[in-house]
């Protein structure tokens, strides 16, 4: 017995002072969970999100880079100088920089990055980013020149996307499995299914994170990413999947809710292909017969903010357009007559997993049984979805959130999975391409939100929230997505 | 008197789900294709007794469609394994040792051999989501388990003097099968129907919670189930009531079919008396 107590006195001993090392030493590591995990690791081979939410700035830096506010900032490129006629960018570089394995950061290192990306057999998902580039010369190690075709407003920006991120010729082989950048993370392990670790750079050329070592987990499930949060397994969760907890984080004290804005545009995509939504006034009867308050209250549990047309409602051009697809079922059965179908018609309603398709999917369906249209609801996985909608074009509608930042371009391609074929539009985009004046681009902006508001293109339902839940000590993570990413590089633990 | 408290509670619990799902077809308290979203989430009250779901709609109202569902399914796929498994098992057993017995069982040890729902999960997977590949899926589980049970039951049966009889009146085995054996058989058939037909619901239930069953916005018990996941924490009913629908209907069968065997059977009743 005495034995037994002693033991007993001795591991309290033990874990008392295990728990006062914990108080005392600052924490530096930290445990994010996302919902999705990456297919490789490659940003700018991939069209997938979830490489970004993982690298972007953290292992991987572009010439510019997107802040916390959506603002484009200098990244690996210091300072830059453009020509009278805007097409000349030179650009000097930041001294002193190297890769995670040792080798120097130079201007080659951009001129093969740009060169890679906008190659003819280059496999970036946003190769229109590069399109303008006519040609890219390195000055010394440090100056590179960008040559463009024609003037592009938005080349600063576009340089700033996760699929613009420079990587080093040396490392390229192996980036899908081990991703070599410049940031101030490196990677250092990848569990497949599970998790990815990175570790700080301590050569970093910027400002030293507080953080020393990063695990990325992926959790899809909303119960499990409910359970793990409350038990404190996770520290932070990006992009939380099931709004509804949100207020039992809220009333939490351990934990802290942060709401922000997306670049989410949640839309009823529909296949302006296909008969009878070719037709301007079926689609416009779709859109009236909509009511989206209560698809943010049903499917979001309120967190959204409604929009009219494919455009984030926080940026500074945004139209307002909501009242163009009020919602009116009387007008939108009377339009379906119009249209020559007084009884409505039959069409496929295939949804992706994400909740906010799933849950919205069942209300829009139930909106549009009362005009008469029907739906058959087919609920489908990602790698099913991908192939039968995004790629196969074999569908009526999909609910999606479309989250790449100004992305109002897609409406300007015909063969883009909605199939939307506007002459008069694709000649504004490519105007606004060509176009550097700020004013005049942002009337050009605002014209092209009305042109797709008013042919109903697709249904506008809601800019997405990204609930970002993190325990209370956390500081410095991103409240708004301006691009997809989690950049950790200002997190920190509150003394 | 145990058999028949059996029966009798079972045979209730089966009422109460059999009349819901009847009724549904003609009324139900509230229209479930209309989303109610700012009554969403109530709790029990008088307008709702089970309250109302994430969208609004009558729970009551979804719980009793939500039978219909699932009893279609699960009388279904049981008539596919006894329309199918009964007359395999007959044949079976009127050629023993031959090799058409021996296709037709190794057959079933073939089936047996994979665990039902994984092999449901993947037929729904190839064949697309939708009620009908889950009756599919469910009913090809329930052919080797009446194929067996009639099997073993005729064998005994074809060794009986009457059976010997109808052979030397020179009926051929086919009509033997049918008009001698199956009467015979019957009695374990209706027993390990009664089983089966609770082990349907329970797949149905399972198959619509991974979303592979019924889709919506056909109601599903199972769908209810995973719908409510996430919510269960500051609305508990969401899942309680379709947890406590599918209780009562597999809980009432079971009795149902321990009742029916201490009745049908002779031998049990024997030792119980």
């Amino acid at each position: 017995m005495t034995f037994q107590g002693t033991k007993l006195a001795f591991a309290s001993a033990l874990a008392l002072c295990a728990g006062l090392g914990v108080a005392q030493a600052q924490q530096t590591d930290i445990t994010v969970a996302l919902q999705l995990e990456p297919p490789h690791l490659d940003p700018t081979s991939a069209a997938a999100g979830a490489i970004d939410q993982v690298l972007y700035s953290n292992v991987f830096e572009g010439l510019t880079r997107f802040m916390g506010d959506g603002s484009v900032v200098a990244g690996l490129a210091k300072s830059w100088d453009i020509s009278e006629d805007n097409l000349t960018y030179t650009f000097h570089l930041q001294d002193g920089v190297t890769f995670h394995d040792g080798s120097a950061f130079t201007a080659d290192d951009v001129k093969f990055s740009l060169d890679r990306a906008r190659a003819e057999d280059s496999v970036n998902a946003q190769k229109a980013l590069f399109e303008d580039i006519a040609s890219v010369e390195v000055v010394d190690p440090l100056t590179v020149t960008v040559t463009l075709a024609q003037p592009n407003g938005s080349f600063l920006f576009n340089l700033a996307w996760g699929d613009a991120v420079i990587v080093a010729e040396e490392s390229i082989e192996g980036i899908k499995n081990a991703p070599v950048g410049t940031g101030a993370f490196q990677f250092a392990n990848w569990v497949q299914g599970d998790k990815v670790e990175l570790t700080r750079n301590d050569a970093y050329w910027g400002d030293a994170p507080a953080l020393t070592e990063v695990t990325f987990k992926f959790i899809s499930d909303p119960t499990a990413a409910f359970a793990a949060m409350m038990a404190q397994d996770i520290d932070a969760f990006v992009s939380y999947p099931a709004p509804e907890n949100l207020p039992q984080f809220d009333a939490d004290p351990r934990f802290q809710v942060l709401r922000g804005s997306s670049e989410g545009e949640t839309i009823l995509s529909t296949n302006n292909a296909l008969p009878p939504l070719d037709d301007v006034k079926v689609r416009k009867a779709i859109a009236h017969a909509i009511d989206r308050q209560s698809i943010i209250d049903g499917a979001m549990f309120g967190l959204g903010t409604p929009i009219g047309t494919h455009f984030a409602p926080h940026n500074p051009d945004y139209v307002d357009l909501t009242a163009n697809s009020a919602y009116d079922p009387e007008l939108s059965k009377q339009l379906l007559a119009e249209a020559g179908l007084p009884d409505g018609f039959t069409t496929t309603l295939k949804l992706p997993p994400p909740s906010y398709a799933r849950r919205g999917g069942e209300i829009v369906a139930a909106q549009l049984r009362a005009v008469g249209i029907q739906t058959e609801i087919t609920n489908l996985e990602w790698a099913q979805w991908l192939e039968q909608v995004f790629r196969g074009n074999d569908f009526g509608l999909t609910i999606i959130s479309h989250t790449e930042p100004m992305d109002i371009g897609i409406y300007a391609r015909p063969d883009y999975y909605f199939q939307y074929d506007n002459p008069t539009l694709q000649e504004l985009i490519e105007t606004l391409d060509a176009t550097t004046d700020p004013a005049k681009r942002s009337e050009l902006l605002q014209q092209a939100q009305t042109i797709i508001s008013e042919d109903y293109v697709n249904g506008y339902l809601f800019q997405l929230a990204v609930p970002t839940v993190a325990d209370a000590r956390i500081q410095g993570l991103w409240e708004n997505a301006p691009t997809q990413a989690t950049d950790l590089t200002g997190v920190s633990w509150a003394e | 008197m145990i058999r028949s408290r059996n029966l009798l509670l079972g045979g209730l619990l089966c009422l109460i789900v059999v009349a819901g799902a009847l009724v549904s077809f003609l009324w139900t308290p509230y229209d479930i294709t209309v989303l109610d979203i700012p009554n969403k989430l109530q709790t029990p009250s008088l307008q709702h007794p089970f309250g109302t779901d994430h969208f609004g709609r009558d729970i009551l109202s979804m719980i009793m469609i939500g039978a219909r569902t699932s009893l279609a399914v699960a009388i279904v796929a049981v008539g596919i394994g006894m329309g199918i498994g009964v007359p395999l098992g007959l044949w079976a057993a009127s050629n023993k040792g031959g090799w058409i017995d021996e296709i037709i069982m190794r057959g079933n040890d073939l089936v047996f051999a994979f665990p039902s729902l994984v092999i449901a999960i993947l037929i729904t997977a190839v064949m697309g989501a939708s009620a009908l590949n889950a009756i599919i899926a469910i009913g090809i589980f329930n052919i080797p388990v009446f194929a067996r049970l009639t099997r073993s039951g005729a064998l005994s049966l074809w060794e009986r003097e009457f059976i010997l009889a109808a052979r030397v009146a020179g009926k051929s085995k086919a009509r033997i099968s049918f008009e001698h054996i199956l009467p015979n058989v019957g009695n374990l058939l209706i027993v390990q129907g009664t089983i089966q037909f609770s082990l349907g619901i329970l797949a149905e239930a399972g198959l619509s919670y991974v979303g592979l069953g019924a889709q919506p916005p056909i109601p599903s018990w199972g769908r209810m189930l995973a719908d409510a996941q996430t919510m269960v924490s500051f609305a508990p009913h969401l899942a309680m009531v379709p947890g406590l629908a599918i209780i009562t209907a597999v809980l009432g069968l079971n009795l149902m079919g321990d009742g029916l065997r201490d009745l049908l059977d002779p031998r049990i009743r024997v030792v119980r008396q």
